[in-house]
């Protein structure tokens, strides 16, 4: 059992929702992305979505592209990405972390070589944001190879079809898109989430993680009445370019922000 | 490599492949609308009211076919191989873009969408988009980027008089790789009602090849011109390629001739050696963007590298997968010239033809005086003149110092 599958089915006997943060790594500074890791775990984060810096984001707002302007700066390469991981498992080898980025970067370091470290380092899942399943049929063997969960992409477009062939594809979780737009947009409505989450769920055993538009406890709430998980990036992201300054207030600010979101999904549980 | 009819109409394959190049490298969001696109165009495209439609609207509304004009000045002044000028600078609204314009807006309109989106470099295919849209009555957005703004802003201006939203693009480097990535952030938030126009031969399939489809008219015409005109088929085919969508339309429908040699032209900037340049078939490597694996330009660890061209409409990373195709079983040749090369160019065209092309067309201009020499004065080189040159004015204007 891989380590994403075991934390989600403790939570799912508990009764009780994964709450799954995501940071851009790099920013504001690469020194800083393994304590906020952990700040991020301390906070209640059940699994951390790491996301890789890219030059070219294309499905993503403003907010998450100044995150990898910032981290570019710095010259965040996919290797010290995952370097940061390997220091990250040194003090925490529970808390799973899934890297979240675009192709390109994999591409470029060689998906073999890639996968090796990624396995190596305790990285536990590979979401790639422009690879949809019919693209991924050279890489996904080296991921099941290593067991790397391999989590893609489902959006409010999916027909049935591609739902069942894309949870195939999955594993650990899949990843609902919340709604048609880029990240940081905020324009969720709950209720359709729910209708199609009860859908996915009636197509696939997979749990399912929600993202986009989770922004505060309410709306981590709502979601996560009617999925597995949340996903929370735009809003944490904005929380560190507001507080790039200071990293002890930034911290502070970003377990602030977690923090009421973990307390009101495990009020769903009681 | 010797290509086939059959061959080719197998390309690309059913998952939009050419070769190891090209596919559909897209969030999840945009799966649906591509799947929707490639299946109603692959039967569009067997539809004769469709045909007929994109067919008479290419002879009365752009004003096609384009002329095939003996320069005979400039062969003379060249010396060597005679140089021939296939005239996409004459289309309505000045380049070959229209083409693809009026064949995709035809598809938005069969598809049922009213709202239209398109990304561009120097304005020629957001003009071209302005065009179509505003002569079918629909909503349309341009995104450029905030440095091309600037540098084209003639074209800028007359998309407003065409009724279009220009959005400048701030992100990243500020030109056309970030309004394409721009583009497609518009396009997952705005899916059902939107009609993404790309511009040139690359994207996530199917539009590749409808871009291609639809420039092919271009190739077609040089052929059946060439042999009414010269009795003949060229020797060689000169075309810039920044996307490579006038290079395509100009060289698929020569692909089986063995016979028939193609250079397609990338922006040398600065020099390649200087790393300040816009040619990833030259000097770049495979690698996946905005949909499709190609040729890109990119540093080590993956991240797209910056480009420079003095022509906004070839300063782009990447490449249609089509031609990384061509290029690795040699079947094209893919050469650069520097930004001054491509300035004399233009000078020399306009000063011996009368005849201004846009900055982008002199490097094809500037690439065909060098190849030129190299050959028999009773072989034939065409040129692709894929655009006019009003547009850049200012840019020369000012690298010579006046106030235009």
């Amino acid at each position: 059992m891989s380590r994403i599958e075991g934390v989600l089915k403790t939570l799912k006997g508990q009764g009780r929702k994964a709450l799954i943060p995501y940071i851009t790594a790099g920013d504001p500074h690469p020194d800083l992305t393994v304590e906020l890791m952990h700040t991020l775990v301390d906070a209640g984060a059940d699994i951390i979505e790491l996301g890789v810096p890219f030059s070219d984001p294309m499905a993503d707002g403003p907010i998450i592209q100044q995150a990898c302007e910032r981290a570019l700066v710095h010259g965040t390469s996919l290797r010290q990405v995952i370097a940061m991981i390997k220091q990250f498992r040194t003090s925490n080898d529970t808390t799973p972390v899934v890297l979240m980025g675009y192709l390109n970067p994999m591409e470029a370091m060689g998906y073999e070589t890639f996968a090796d470290a990624a396995a190596d380092a305790g990285v536990d899942g590979i979401l790639t944001v422009d690879l949809p399943p019919e693209e991924a049929d050279e890489v996904a063997p080296l991921f099941t190879a290593r067991d790397l969960d391999a989590i893609f992409l489902l959006a409010p477009t999916t027909t049935d079809e591609r739902i069942r062939s894309i949870s195939e594809h999955s594993s650990g979780y899949v990843y609902y898109v919340s709604f048609k737009g880029i990240t940081g947009a905020g324009k969720i409505n709950v209720d359709e989430v729910a209708a199609k989450v009860a859908h996915i769920h009636e197509i696939t055993a997979l749990p399912v993680g929600v993202g986009f538009g989770i922004r505060d406890a309410e709306t981590a709430a709502a979601i996560g009445r009617v999925s597995d998980g949340v996903i929370v990036g735009s809003v944490l992201v904005d929380t560190i370019a507001r507080n790039q300054a200071d990293s002890d207030q930034l911290k502070r600010a970003l377990t602030d922000l977690l923090h009421p979101m973990r307390e009101a999904l495990d009020g769903l549980a009681s | 490599m010797k290509l086939t009819e059959e061959m080719l109409s197998a390309l690309p394959d059913a998952r939009g492949h050419f070769g190891a190049y090209g596919g559909r490298f897209v969030s999840e969001t945009l799966m649906d609308s591509l799947m929707t696109l490639e299946k109603e165009y692959l039967r569009l495209k067997k539809d004769p009211d469709f045909q007929k439609a994109f067919d008479e609207d290419l002879a009365h509304y752009v004003g096609r076919p384009s002329p095939l004009y003996f320069a005979e000045r400039l062969t003379r002044e060249t010396g060597g191989a005679q140089i021939w000028l296939k005239r996409e600078d004459l289309n309505h609204t000045g380049a070959h873009k229209v083409n693809n314009t009026i064949g995709q807006a035809l598809l938005a309109s069969f598809l049922g969408k009213k709202r239209v989106i398109a990304e561009t470099g120097a304005g020629q295919h957001g003009v071209a988009t302005a065009t179509v849209c505003a002569r079918l009555g629909l909503e349309c957005h341009v995104f450029m980027g905030a440095e091309d703004v600037k540098r084209q802003s003639l074209n800028v201006y007359r998309m407003k008089l065409l009724g279009a939203q220009v959005h400048a693009v701030q992100s990243g480097t500020k030109t056309l790789k970030d309004a394409m990535n721009d583009a497609m952030r518009d396009w997952v938030s705005n899916v059902d009602e939107t009609f993404y126009i790309i511009g040139t031969v690359a994207g996530p399939h199917p539009y590749p090849l409808l871009v291609r489809d639809f420039q092919s008219v271009i190739g077609r015409e040089t052929r059946a011109q060439a042999m009414a005109q010269a009795g003949k088929l060229p020797d060689a085919l000169v075309a810039c390629v920044g996307g490579g969508s006038n290079a395509i339309g100009m060289f698929y429908p020569f692909l089986t001739d063995e016979s028939v040699q193609m250079y397609g032209v990338e922006a040398g900037g600065l020099g390649i050696d200087s790393g300040q340049h816009a040619a990833p078939l030259c000097a770049g490597r495979p690698g996946v963007l905005h949909g499709n694996r190609t040729y890109l330009m990119e540093d080590e660890n993956g991240q797209i590298a910056s480009t420079h061209s003095v022509s906004a409409g070839l300063d782009y990373p990447g490449v249609g997968p089509e031609h990384s195709w061509l290029k690795d079983i040699g079947r094209a040749h893919y050469v650069s010239v520097t930004d001054d090369e491509a300035l004399d160019g233009f000078r020399k065209l306009t000063r011996v033809e009368g005849i201004m092309p846009a900055l982008e067309t002199a490097h094809a201009v500037a690439y065909a005086m060098k190849l030129a020499p190299t050959m028999d004065k009773d072989q034939m080189i065409v040129i692709n003149i894929s655009g006019r040159g009003d547009k850049d004015i200012h840019t020369i204007a000012q690298l010579d110092g006046i106030e235009a």
